[in-house]
Parts: C-alpha cells; structure tokens; sequence
C-alpha cells in the first residue's frame, strides 16, 4: 500500500510512546480496539488540575502503519489543548492530515475513540461534568 | 524511543530491495528466457497450422514441451492440456469433471484451505445443486483421513484436496488420499501448483488423476499452465469450458501461446534435474532464518506442520506486532503477511484462521517464501532487520507491555471493531 510521506514519518519516528502512571488522578487513559481487530491503541494524557489542558500526551499501538501514525498524531493534537478542545479532534481531520486512504478510516476512528477514552477516563475519576458518549471503551 | 527503521548492514554481494515471496511468483529463470525467445518472432508458427512448416515448428516445441512436463510428474505426454495458468486449471478440472459426471452423483469434497481458485469454483457449483463439503484441517494444517473417509458417499464424484498449501507449506498426505479415491472410485484432484518442481510428484505412486500446475511458481512466465488429466485407470473426461477449435484434445479450445509453454516445459525440466540440490540447499537457508529469529526473540510461533512443509517456506508469526506494519519496517525485503491489514477484506487469512489460531496470531503472521535466487546473505540481513523492526515495534505495543508485566489479555473485556 502506498502511504503519504506523513503516515511514513509518524510510523518511523513515533512521537510520544510511553507510559504515564495510570493510577494518577491527572492522567485519563483510553485503551481501545481489539488484539483480534489487528488494532490495540492506548492514548493517555496528564491534564494540568487548574487549567484543565493536556500538557502530556503518551501512547503504545497494535496495529498497522496507519494505526500507529494515527494515535501518534492524536497524541501531538491533544498537547497543549484544553480537555473540550481536544474532544473536538474528529477522525476526519486525522484521515486528511496523513491522507489515508479509504481502508484505514478506521484507524483514525479508533483514534478519535482513544482520545475520547482518555478524557472520559480523567472526567470519570475527577467528577468533571458528563461523560457524553466518552466511554472508556468505544465501540462502533 | 529511537526511530523504528535502524540501518542494518547490507552484507556483500546483495542487492535491495530482496525478494522473499516466491509463493506468490518467482522471478523467470534465464535459461527459461533464452528457450522462450526464438517463439516470439522467429518461430512463430501457430501450432494448429498443419499444413506449413511454421506450424510444424510450433507444434513440435509444444510436443517437447508436454514431454518436459510429464516427465516431472510421472505422467505421459498426452495427459497433459495447457491453460493460462492455475486458476483456469483447477476451474477446467473441477467444472469440468462436475459437468461430466453429474449423472454418476453430484457431491464434491474438498478443504477449507484450499485456494480461493478451488473454492469459489465449489461455491458456484453449490449454486447449480452440486453439494460441497468442505474437510476441516486440524492445528497442523493437515486434513485427517478419517474425515476425507466419513464424508465420501455413493454420490461422490470428486475429491479436490490441494498438493501444498500457498501460505503455510503445507503438505497433505497425497498419496493416502490418492489411494483412499481409487479404492473408491472417486476421480481425485490435485492443485499442486505449490509443490511441483519443488517436492518429488508422481501421479501414477500417489493415484492422483487430474493435477494443476502454473510455470510461474517455478521460475517460468506468467499466463500459462497446465493440467494433468489421466488417461487410463481410470480414463478421465472432462467437459471443456471453452468452447472453440477442439485444441487439446477438444477439453481447452483457444490458440496455444507458444512461447509461454516453451518456457513451462523448461522450467520444468530444470525443476526435474535440480530438485534435490535446490530443495536442500533451500531447507537449509529457511531452517538458518528459522534459528535466528527464535533465538532473538520471544513470542514467535512456526504456523503449520513443520514437517510436512515445503523446503522454502517459513510462516511465523511474530506475536503482539501487527503483519503490515511489521512489513512497512521491511520495506527493502518482498515478503506476504495474513495480516487482515494487507488486503481490503479486514479479515485475517482464513487458512490460519483454519488452523485455530486467534485473529491476534493471524493478524501478526508473516510468509517468507525462499526461492532458488535467494542466497544465504540474503537470510542474515532478512533475520537483522526483522528482528530489529519486531523489538521496536514491540517497544510501541501496548500488548506486548502488558503481557511482560503480567496481564492476561483474554481477561481484558475488549470492544469490538
């Protein structure tokens, strides 16, 4: 398969791999996807308490090129925006900045679904607000 | 984390990108070329035409040929029908063996691991009445003869069971079947299109009645083939799916491509004369992969019997990494992976899946395929780079993580995708 010099890149040089410490109350973790699915994507991100923006972003995937590209641009995306912000990153905004092509969509999906893992995952063990549609594993 | 793709050294005297996928095609051998050659223009004769010296030409390089290729499998001469290839072979055999028989009984047995070229050509004809029963294999890839023998009935017509497997080596216990068939009457096929040229093949010791072959997978050119169809004990008919000027012998109409059939035929005399050196010198180099890359690294698994495999295949899988992305990694060597990621389907190959092996091994399995170009450099530098690529890629794995520290994955309530 062809991929855009962005998909080469990420898959390449991977940004922000890595852990943070689950049991923080500062850090959301999202953990989406399927060993059988060929896709395993865990994003998590340390939001600052007071202003309520991601200032750490990590993530380890199972999955194609397109799948590590993916959650390894999401991770980039998320830092430095605040947790509403960052559940306003659409998997279509994904698809187009690595121009995937038409199999992979569901590899952004699944990164749209990690980042909404993550946040509903920091809201639920800090009491912010609904977790509208942001569980800790999505489906679809 | 450092980058994925680190420089491995690339030994002397090989070139990038290396081909490792010779299941799927193999490079044409130059001797092969050099037969070929004068049938383009200078010989060009169509080899129907009897009443010229051109045609006589022509027809004689395809009468060399058909020696050529009996030769190789213990057949005659006149047994032998050219195709375009394997697919059109085992089309030919399987239609046309159900069309001619249908008034014997109209049940085919075959396997779940069979090529798509025999299997699709089962489910069509399920479509016209024929009833297919499909032999499970077990966790070797192997069909139990016990199952082949449960399902024959008196309205068995047809047993098509393939020589080896395309993705996993694998060989079935042709000759058992073989036998099995004609103490029962069952007009017996094999797809061997994988194992020609490679494995010792005999029809007349392993009772096989009608065999495919393609001179691709034996370093000849694409488009072209053959099938065996026996003549005498039992006499087998088939009903040509072509219709046209009655060539081979009114079962396969259409002018025959010459050149093409020139170069089937020596690559399969080249096959005969170098089989054994070949199929050793291959099972040598593909054991030497298979050391170094289990010594290096955990969670491998060989898919497939071992012992009853192909002297150049090796599928393993390299678990807790995905196949494609494992294949980006390797970019300057040519292997396949049954990877669902691989294809537009998002399902992992059915043929591991046949096996028992979870989506998640399947998903992270990867065929190299040794051929007779393949030198044993070549092998160091294929091992150094996969095992590079698979530890960095397991750094990134959140599966392979969780696994080292101890969590059982099949506890984790996954959601599907």
């Amino acid at each position: 398969m062809a991929y855009s010099d962005k998909v080469i890149d990420h898959y390449n040089h991977p940004r922000n791999v890595g852990q943070l410490d689950k049991s923080s109350d500062e850090v959301g973790t999202g953990l989406v996807g399927a060993p059988e699915c060929g896709d395993v994507m865990r994003l998590q991100i340390r939001v600052n308490p007071e202003t309520q923006v991601i200032e750490e972003a990590k993530f380890k995937t199972f999955g194609c090129g397109s799948a590590i590209a993916s959650s390894s641009l999401a991770t980039e995306w998320v830092k430095g925006k605040t947790v509403s912000e960052a559940m306003e990153i659409k998997n279509t905004d994904i698809v187009k900045e690595l121009a995937l092509p038409p199999v992979k969509i569901h590899c952004s999906v699944l990164a749209e679904d990690a980042i909404r893992a993550a946040i509903g995952d920091w809201k639920k063990k800090n009491g912010v607000g609904e977790t509208t549609g942001a569980v800790a594993v999505a489906a679809h | 984390m450092s980058a994925i793709d680190t420089p491995v050294a690339v030994p002397a005297g090989v070139n990038l990108p290396i081909y490792m996928d010779n299941h799927a095609t193999s490079p044409l051998d130059p001797r092969v070329l050099e037969a070929m050659l004068p049938y383009f223009s200078q010989k060009f004769g169509n080899a129907a035409s009897r009443n010229h010296s051109f045609g006589w030409e022509a027809e004689q390089a395809v009468e060399n040929a058909r020696e050529q290729i009996a030769k190789l499998i213990g057949a005659s001469a006149k047994e032998i029908i050219f195709t375009s290839g394997a697919t059109e072979s085992n089309n030919l055999a399987i239609k046309g063996i159900a069309e001619m028989y249908k008034e014997r009984g109209n049940h085919i047995i075959t396997q779940v691991t069979e090529h798509k070229a025999v299997l699709d050509t089962c489910k069509r004809l399920e479509k016209y009445g024929y009833r297919v029963t499909y032999l499970p294999v077990k966790a070797d890839g192997l069909i139990d003869i016990e199952d082949l023998k449960r399902a024959m009935d008196d309205k068995t017509i047809l047993v098509s069971i393939m020589f080896a497997n395309n993705e996993i080596g694998v060989i079935q216990p042709v000759a058992e079947i073989g036998k099995l068939c004609h103490e029962k009457g069952i007009i017996f096929h094999t797809d061997a299109v994988q194992a020609v040229g490679k494995v010792p093949v005999d029809v007349n010791a392993m009772n096989i009645d009608v065999l495919s072959l393609t001179a691709h997978k034996i370093y000849g050119p694409k488009g072209v083939g053959a099938l065996y169809v026996r003549r005498r004990n039992p006499r087998v008919q088939i009903s040509a799916q072509i219709d046209g000027g009655g060539h081979e012998r009114g079962m396969r109409s259409g002018t025959l491509n010459v050149p093409g059939i020139v170069g089937l035929g020596k690559a399969c005399e080249i096959a005969g004369a170098e089989m054994a050196t070949e199929a050793a010198r291959l099972q040598a180099m593909r054991d030497h992969l298979r050391n170094k890359l289990e010594s290096a690294l955990d969670y491998v698994e060989i898919n497939g019997s071992w012992e009853h495999r192909l002297p150049g295949n090796l599928n393993m899988s390299f678990v807790y990494v995905e196949g494609e992305s494992l294949l980006m990694g390797i970019n300057d060597v040519a292997v396949s992976s049954g990877s669902a990621c691989t294809s537009a389907t998002l399902e992992p190959s059915y043929v591991l899946k046949a096996l028992g092996l979870g989506d998640d091994v399947a998903h992270s399995s990867i065929r190299f395929g040794l051929g007779r170009f393949n030198k044993e450099a070549e092998v160091d530098y294929v091992a150094d780079k996969v095992i590079g690529i698979v530890q960095k890629l397991r750094e990134l794995s959140p599966l392979y993580e969780m696994v080292k520290e101890g969590i059982d994955l099949s506890k984790i309530e996954w959601a599907a995708h």
